[in-house]
């Protein structure tokens, strides 16, 4: 009977806290709002400290310590389950509705620049797919927070305690993300000249100002909850909002997730490109999307390039705030996962180079680098076999015997991070490499110091390598972790060094450079077109795994060492649970991007006028239906 | 374009040349070294080796008709219909096989992915004190900077504690294969090489030693482990120095965050 009338109080409640996020949500953040619960409420079931006492003690209360009965169950629904689903969710259209908009106002630069329309069309194209998925990720921000409410309803008050004034600006923010994006888009058409045009650049910039803000500050809610800052032991916080905000981890998600997303949006929309491409029915669209394909993996592949640098300062960083967190990140429960992430990275990086590679069938001049591709793609398979070979292995008992222990003489070595660190570097140069070759398939350097630009660039490379082996052997294998952890900035120097000075040798050599032929664009081959879906996949499952990793390492820890989550799901996930469920997101996350695509395809499809009565059905002159 | 190698049929041979090559590569560990890749791994890499192998085939038209004209001939041709029979009866019968050999029940114990590594808990307790492995550092250590001699002294002495107690199991090299080894499942961990202990703060290798196989956390499942629970038959101060020593004899430095604890050779 209790039980019964309990679920009847927790569903009433759902509906009520479900009314109130929807309706109020930036209220129901504030912090005021928040002041109207009662603190004995919040700390209902906390043994260790009388709730009276807190409210005449303390001005900030401590974090409550929960029990199980704490957290409410609504119709039997696994609440962890439901919370992780709908952040992830949330996060993959977040993270793609964030990206487009910066690229967006790049290729609006350079249409703008160059006063080439093509750019400004496809600018205008990224943006319609992104205006779509916007509504959507508002939708389930909402339900994101209804949950968490629901389920984590303490939780979520000792969050709100904390952050309320981020909360409310978040609100606010958000309203004017959603204005300048819709003014942006809405008004693109309306402001395609003269200073207008300067006018709808200006929006675009501030509405990536606004976007970029909004990530930071949920970052901050994020990061707190792995490295808390500016709270004692107890929880009890110093009040000062800053320090809560610019915890350890903080500015490292911040550069991660800003270059991540920007890889992950490039990739959907390369995605979205293919799936045009593929339906096109005319040569003139055809081309149109091979292009925005091409642009979109550009896009992918460049922010892809320091991803690993952003993703290895994150790693390093909490393994310095946190031993444990960092050897169950990547030495204990979590190491095979890592291993499935290094999996799907090196499936991002053959997908990046085998649509370049297929890319040179659009160039005529393409057969003179043709033959370089099986070297390329050797050096990138030695380098992949390298970055995801385990240190610990998964032994058959006569292979343990055989080995005489769980590490493997030849292959221990490669499982550590400075074999890593070198072979992704190697594999980010050599995809350099095929974009260089993609670059140049169509061209013939006419100045005449073409081949010291040539011996210049592959002294670059050869340098390069050469640096990035020496400090990864040296520094990773002879001295210890102070220098080993340092010797990676160098390697990535090494790195952007070979991008940069190539690229700048690339500009000056083709300078007035002949073409070859004409390119042919729309002239890929098809099956080009379905490494773009495995990037867009990839990512996507990459996010998630990952995403799951970096919450998971807290272990049974709502605030790592502060707040305890006390549920009944607070456990760790067997590797294969947690691999189906971001799976079953990513599958839910993929139909929707796929049923955003068929809308934004819809949107630019016109139904052609009836025709008028005696007039030949069979032979119209407009085509009939939808084309 | 420059009319390539497109129509060369070899192409598929080329590919199955590759991918035996690749295989021939990753299990020569195992037949001329008595160190073999483990299956598990092998399966990853012949995958990827394949998969690379048939991006880069099919990289340019020419290429991809190439590899995939034979099999076209093969099923299209009239005059092949022997070879495609022969075909069609042999493959299934190779792919039975294989799936047979990898369900089949056999006596072997199972596989089992063991985290060698697990993580340590924020505190632990032993010779009656708790401990907060965050911040918790070698006594002995500041001595190697402050007083090197009192430092060799401090090793000698972790020497002696090392091959009294851990010697038999670890090893007189510290290679993990010490007179009973054999005997336990998993095995002692080896100290020697760069992918060991110089990954380890420390303070995670105390904890271990501490608290020894009971002590281990429920990810480092099936906790078979044979090590000791060391807090019981040695001093807090023996262990420091015992650890100290398996560092030093190793050529190893513990990891750390802070550039004076560091030597930089080693």
């Amino acid at each position: 009977m209790v039980s019964c009338l309990m679920k009847k109080r927790t569903a009433g409640k759902a509906v009520f806290l479900f009314v109130l996020s929807v309706m109020f949500f930036p209220a129901f953040l504030n912090t005021g709002f928040s002041a109207s619960f009662s603190p004995a409420a919040a700390y209902a079931g906390t043994d260790a400290v009388s709730p009276v006492a807190h409210e005449e003690t303390y001005t900030h209360p401590p974090a409550p310590k929960l029990k199980a009965q704490d957290y409410p169950i609504v119709m039997g629904i696994n609440s962890r389950v439901f919370v992780w689903m709908a952040a992830q969710l949330h996060l993959w259209f977040a993270a793609f509705v964030l990206a487009v908009p910066i690229f967006v106002f790049i290729i609006e630069a350079v249409g703008m620049a160059t006063k080439d329309e093509r750019y400004d069309k496809m600018a205008y194209e990224f943006i319609k797919v992104s205006l779509t998925a916007y509504s959507v990720t508002a939708l389930i921000g909402g339900l994101l927070a209804f949950s968490l409410f629901v389920f984590y309803p303490d939780l979520m008050r000792y969050m709100t305690r904390l952050f309320g004034q981020t909360m409310l600006l978040y609100a606010l923010l958000f309203f004017a993300e959603s204005a300048t994006l819709y003014i942006y888009y809405y008004g693109w058409h309306a402001m395609e000249r003269g200073f207008s045009k300067w006018a709808h650049l200006t929006i675009g910039l501030l509405l990536n100002a606004v976007g970029t803000t909004l990530m930071f500050l949920a970052n901050a809610w994020v990061t707190f909850m792995m490295s808390p800052s500016g709270v004692d032991a107890g929880g009890v916080f110093d009040g000062n909002i800053w320090h809560v905000i610019h915890n350890h981890l903080w500015n490292p998600i911040n550069l991660h997730r800003f270059v991540a997303n920007i890889a992950f949006g490039g990739s959907i929309v390369g995605a979205y490109a293919a799936y045009r491409f593929l339906s096109a029915r005319s040569d003139s669209d055809r081309a149109h999307y091979d292009w925005m394909g091409y642009t979109a993996n550009l896009i992918a592949i460049s922010a892809l390039l320091p991803l690993p640098f952003a993703g290895y300062w994150l790693t390093a960083e909490i393994y310095a705030y946190s031993q444990q967190m960092g050897i169950t990140l990547m030495g204990g429960a979590f190491a095979w996962l890592f291993i499935t992430q290094a999996v799907i990275i090196g499936a991002l990086f053959l997908s990046a180079n085998y649509y370049l590679w297929c890319g040179m069938e659009r160039s005529p001049g393409a057969y003179r680098y043709t033959k370089y591709i099986k070297y390329i793609a050797a050096v990138i398979v030695v380098c992949f076999l390298v970055w995801f070979t385990p240190h610990t292995l998964i032994l058959k008992p006569w292979e343990l015997k055989a080995l005489g222990g769980q590490y493997h003489p030849f292959l221990g070595p490669l499982g550590i991070m400075p074999a890593k660190n070198t072979a992704v570097n190697i594999m980010l140069i050599f995809t350099f490499l095929s974009f260089l070759l993609y670059r140049r398939a169509n061209k013939i350097a006419v100045v005449s110091w073409a081949p010291l630009g040539r011996a210049a660039q592959a002294a670059v490379f050869a340098g390069a390598i050469l640096n990035i082996v020496f400090l990864g052997v040296y520094y990773g294998y002879f001295t210890n972790t102070v220098y080993k952890v340092a010797s990676s900035v160098p390697q990535v120097a090494s790195t952007l060094t070979v991008i940069a000075a190539c690229m700048v040798i690339d500009f000056f050599m083709f300078k007035g450079a002949k073409d070859v032929g004409e390119l042919r664009w729309g002239g890929i081959p098809q099956r080009s077109q379905y490494a773009l879906f495995l990037l867009a996949v990839s990512f996507t499952w990459l996010m998630g795994l990952m995403g799951f990793i970096r919450s998971s390492i807290r272990q049974h820890w709502h605030v790592y060492s502060v707040m305890r989550d006390a549920s009944v799901n607070a456990y760790t996930l067997t590797i294969a649970s947690a691999a189906k469920t971001v799976s079953a997101a990513a599958i839910i996350f993929m139909a929707m991007v796929i049923f955003i695509f068929w809308l934004s395809a819809l949107s630019s499809k016109k139904q052609d006028k009836p025709l008028p009565l005696g007039s030949d059905a069979k032979n119209p002159k407009e085509g009939g239906g939808i084309r | 374009m420059k009319k390539p190698d497109g129509a060369n049929p070899a192409k598929l041979l080329w590919f199955v040349v590759i991918v035996f090559i690749a295989y021939v590569i990753f299990k020569s560990p195992g037949w001329f070294m008595n160190k073999p890749i483990p299956g598990s791994l092998i399966m990853m890499y012949m995958f990827f080796a394949v998969v690379a192998a048939l991006l880069v085939m099919t990289s340019t038209d020419e290429s991809t008709q190439g590899l995939f004209a034979p099999i076209k001939a093969l099923v299209e041709d009239p005059s092949k219909k022997i070879i495609r029979n022969a075909v069609f009866v042999i493959a299934p019968i190779v792919g039975a096989l294989i799936t047979y050999n990898q369900i089949k029940p056999g006596f072997d114990a199972p596989v089992e992915l063991r985290a060698t590594h697990p993580a340590p808990p924020t505190i632990m307790k032993a010779y009656d004190k708790t401990f907060n492995l965050a911040t918790l550092e070698n006594p002995f250590r500041k001595l190697q900077t402050e007083n090197p001699e009192k430092f060799k002294e401090a090793v000698k002495e972790g020497g002696a504690v090392y091959f009294k107690n851990c010697f038999f199991c670890h090893g007189d090299k510290l290679d993990g294969k010490g007179h009973f080894a054999q005997g336990f499942n998993p095995l002692p961990l080896p100290f020697q090489g760069k992918d060991t202990i110089a990954q380890l703060q420390e303070s995670f290798v105390f904890w271990r030693i501490s608290t020894g196989g009971p002590g281990l956390p429920k990810e480092a499942t099936p906790w078979l482990s044979a090590m000791p629970v060391w807090h019981t038959f040695l001093s807090e101060d023996e262990v420091w120095k015992a650890i100290l020593f398996i560092y030093d004899y190793t050529d190893n430095a513990p990891r750390s965050w802070v550039s004076a604890n560091s030597k930089k050779d080693g």
